[in-house]
């Protein structure tokens, strides 16, 4: 049976996600609230600013249940802020934005400056046979990578795609750039 | 997409920053939230606060601008610095209409979002920025779908229903709106191509943005709404009228009580199709910002922009 993916839809980037994945032919569902996040067997968690969607973690309810999904194994692929929100620790974010530290990382928010630093470039992504292009959008940076998690790609010696368990992060936007691979290669995993 | 032929050429080998994926990429992370304006540190403050995704740095909010008259210009650096330096969320700041060279010093100030707005005193009455000549990604205002995609083919990453700044009043909001969306949807059931010719004359648009609305059948950047937003079912309207995202401007700062605004419309952007949400999230506000009828207005700000 196909998965039934979510696509956390509070805020930011999820509109590109849910466009990818449709292509790859799995059922979609935005998720705002608990109700919904209870209905999917795993959830995309998308890029825009992690200090708001903190915020509306909490306020719509979602952030224990989320928690629960989380620990009771459920696959998460979070990119940019959601790699921010899943990260065991973050550097330069607000004192009480919301950390569900599933991933054993420390990460930098805004790393590399503002917008004008954005940029795109090809990384080699581990077990593709050819360059990713990745976009990165006010990136974070991985600062740490704690044992058990595993490096999947670098961008000038930096990690910027990691895995720990049912969890995929990435420092760029893997849904931006109209390549399906990394998320035919979570939809695989689950 | 088509884009900055120079930088995307860039892309295809190494690093690149500035080109046109990067800059629409930013305004696609915008999406589902509130960018709100702001005067002071303390304003941006209390946006970050209550989960604004971005601040615009500015003078005068727009009801102020109407109030004061006389020229508007681009804001003192100094203030747009204090205002970057308070906050962690990106920060935008208006240019006037055509004046690159208030462009030019936004982008070396590296904002993250340069906003032509109609809401400062045009500098020139026919030419708008050369938005593709900057790193810094643009955002216009527009009324119409024909403006909308003469802003696209200058180079702005996203577009703005215009409405009418400072006025409390979202008439003018919804007029532009169902105009953007309503020619999209036409565009997109056009019988042959003899008819996108035809679109593209009567809209004054590039014939190539028109065809690629009638592939896609959507606007080729992110489309947001801005003038007279001021509560959270006001939000709930534009976003089911198809906006993607919203500007607040006057209407959290002159309410009787910000942060609780601010935060209100917040969630009503992210919840905007469950009005039991809404209903629970408008309770006990205060009041709303004072309105202005559009009739009455002596100066309309969404004329400006050509």
């Amino acid at each position: 049976m196909k998965p039934r993916v979510g696509v956390l839809a509070l805020q930011g980037g999820f509109a590109a996600h849910a466009a990818i994945l449709h292509r790859l032919d799995v059922r979609v569902d935005e998720i705002r609230t608990a109700e919904q996040l209870a209905a999917v067997d795993a959830l995309v968690m998308p890029g825009g600013e992690s200090t708001t969607m903190s915020m509306l973690l909490e306020r719509s309810g979602l952030l224990e249940p989320l928690a629960e999904r989380l620990d009771g194994g459920m696959g998460v692929l979070g990119t940019c802020a959601g790699m921010i929100l899943l990260a065991a620790e973050v550097v330069d974010g607000r004192a009480d934005q919301h950390s569900l530290g599933l991933v054993d990382i420390t990460v930098r928010r805004n790393a590399y400056g503002t917008q004008i630093e954005s940029f795109e470039a090809d990384i080699a992504v581990y077990g593709f046979e050819t360059p990713f292009h990745a976009v990165f959008i006010r990136a974070p940076a991985v600062e740490r990578v704690g044992p058990g998690v595993e490096v999947l790609a670098r961008h000038e010696g930096r990690p910027v795609l990691c895995r720990s368990g049912r969890a995929t992060v990435a420092a760029f936007h893997p849904e931006l750039s109209g390549d399906g691979r990394l998320h035919a290669r979570f939809l695989d995993d689950l | 997409m088509s884009g900055n032929p120079s930088s995307d050429a860039a892309a295809a080998g190494g690093t690149a920053t500035g080109t046109t994926l990067v800059k629409r990429g930013l305004a696609e992370m915008l999406k589902g939230g509130v960018i709100m304006d702001v005067v002071t540190p303390e304003h941006a403050r209390i946006a970050e606060d209550a989960g604004a995704v971005s601040v615009m740095a500015l003078e005068r909010v727009p009801s102020d601008i109407r109030a004061h008259g006389g020229v508007s210009r681009m804001s003192d650096p100094e203030m747009i610095q204090s205002i970057m330096a308070a906050v962690s969320i990106p920060v935008m700041a208006k240019t006037r209409i055509g004046h690159f060279a208030e462009a030019q010093i936004l982008q070396a100030l590296a904002v993250d979002y340069v906003d032509e707005s109609e809401v400062l005193t045009p500098a020139d009455e026919v030419h708008h920025i050369d938005k593709w000549a900057f790193t810094v990604p643009f955002v216009c205002g527009a009324t119409n779908l024909g403006e909308a995609l003469r802003r696209i083919g200058e180079g702005a990453c996203m577009i703005r229903s215009k409405g009418e700044a400072g006025t409390g009043n979202i008439v003018e909001a919804v007029r532009h709106l169902r105009s953007i969306t309503g020619d999209i949807r036409r565009i997109a059931a056009a019988g042959d191509e003899a008819e996108l010719f035809e679109w593209a004359k009567q809209l004054r648009a590039p014939l190539p943005l028109v065809q690629e609305i009638s592939d896609t059948g959507v606007l080729p950047v992110p489309l947001f709404c801005a003038g007279g937003i001021a509560t959270p079912a006001d939000a709930s309207l534009v976003m089911q009228l198809g906006a993607e995202a919203a500007f607040v401007g006057s209407g959290i700062f002159k309410s009787s009580n910000p942060p609780k605004m601010a935060s209100a419309i917040v969630e009503a952007v992210t919840h905007y199709r469950d009005p039991g949400i809404l209903a629970k999230i408008s309770s006990g506000l205060g009041e709303a910002m004072a309105g202005l009828e559009t009739a009455g207005l002596t100066t309309k700000m969404a004329e400006r922009g050509w």
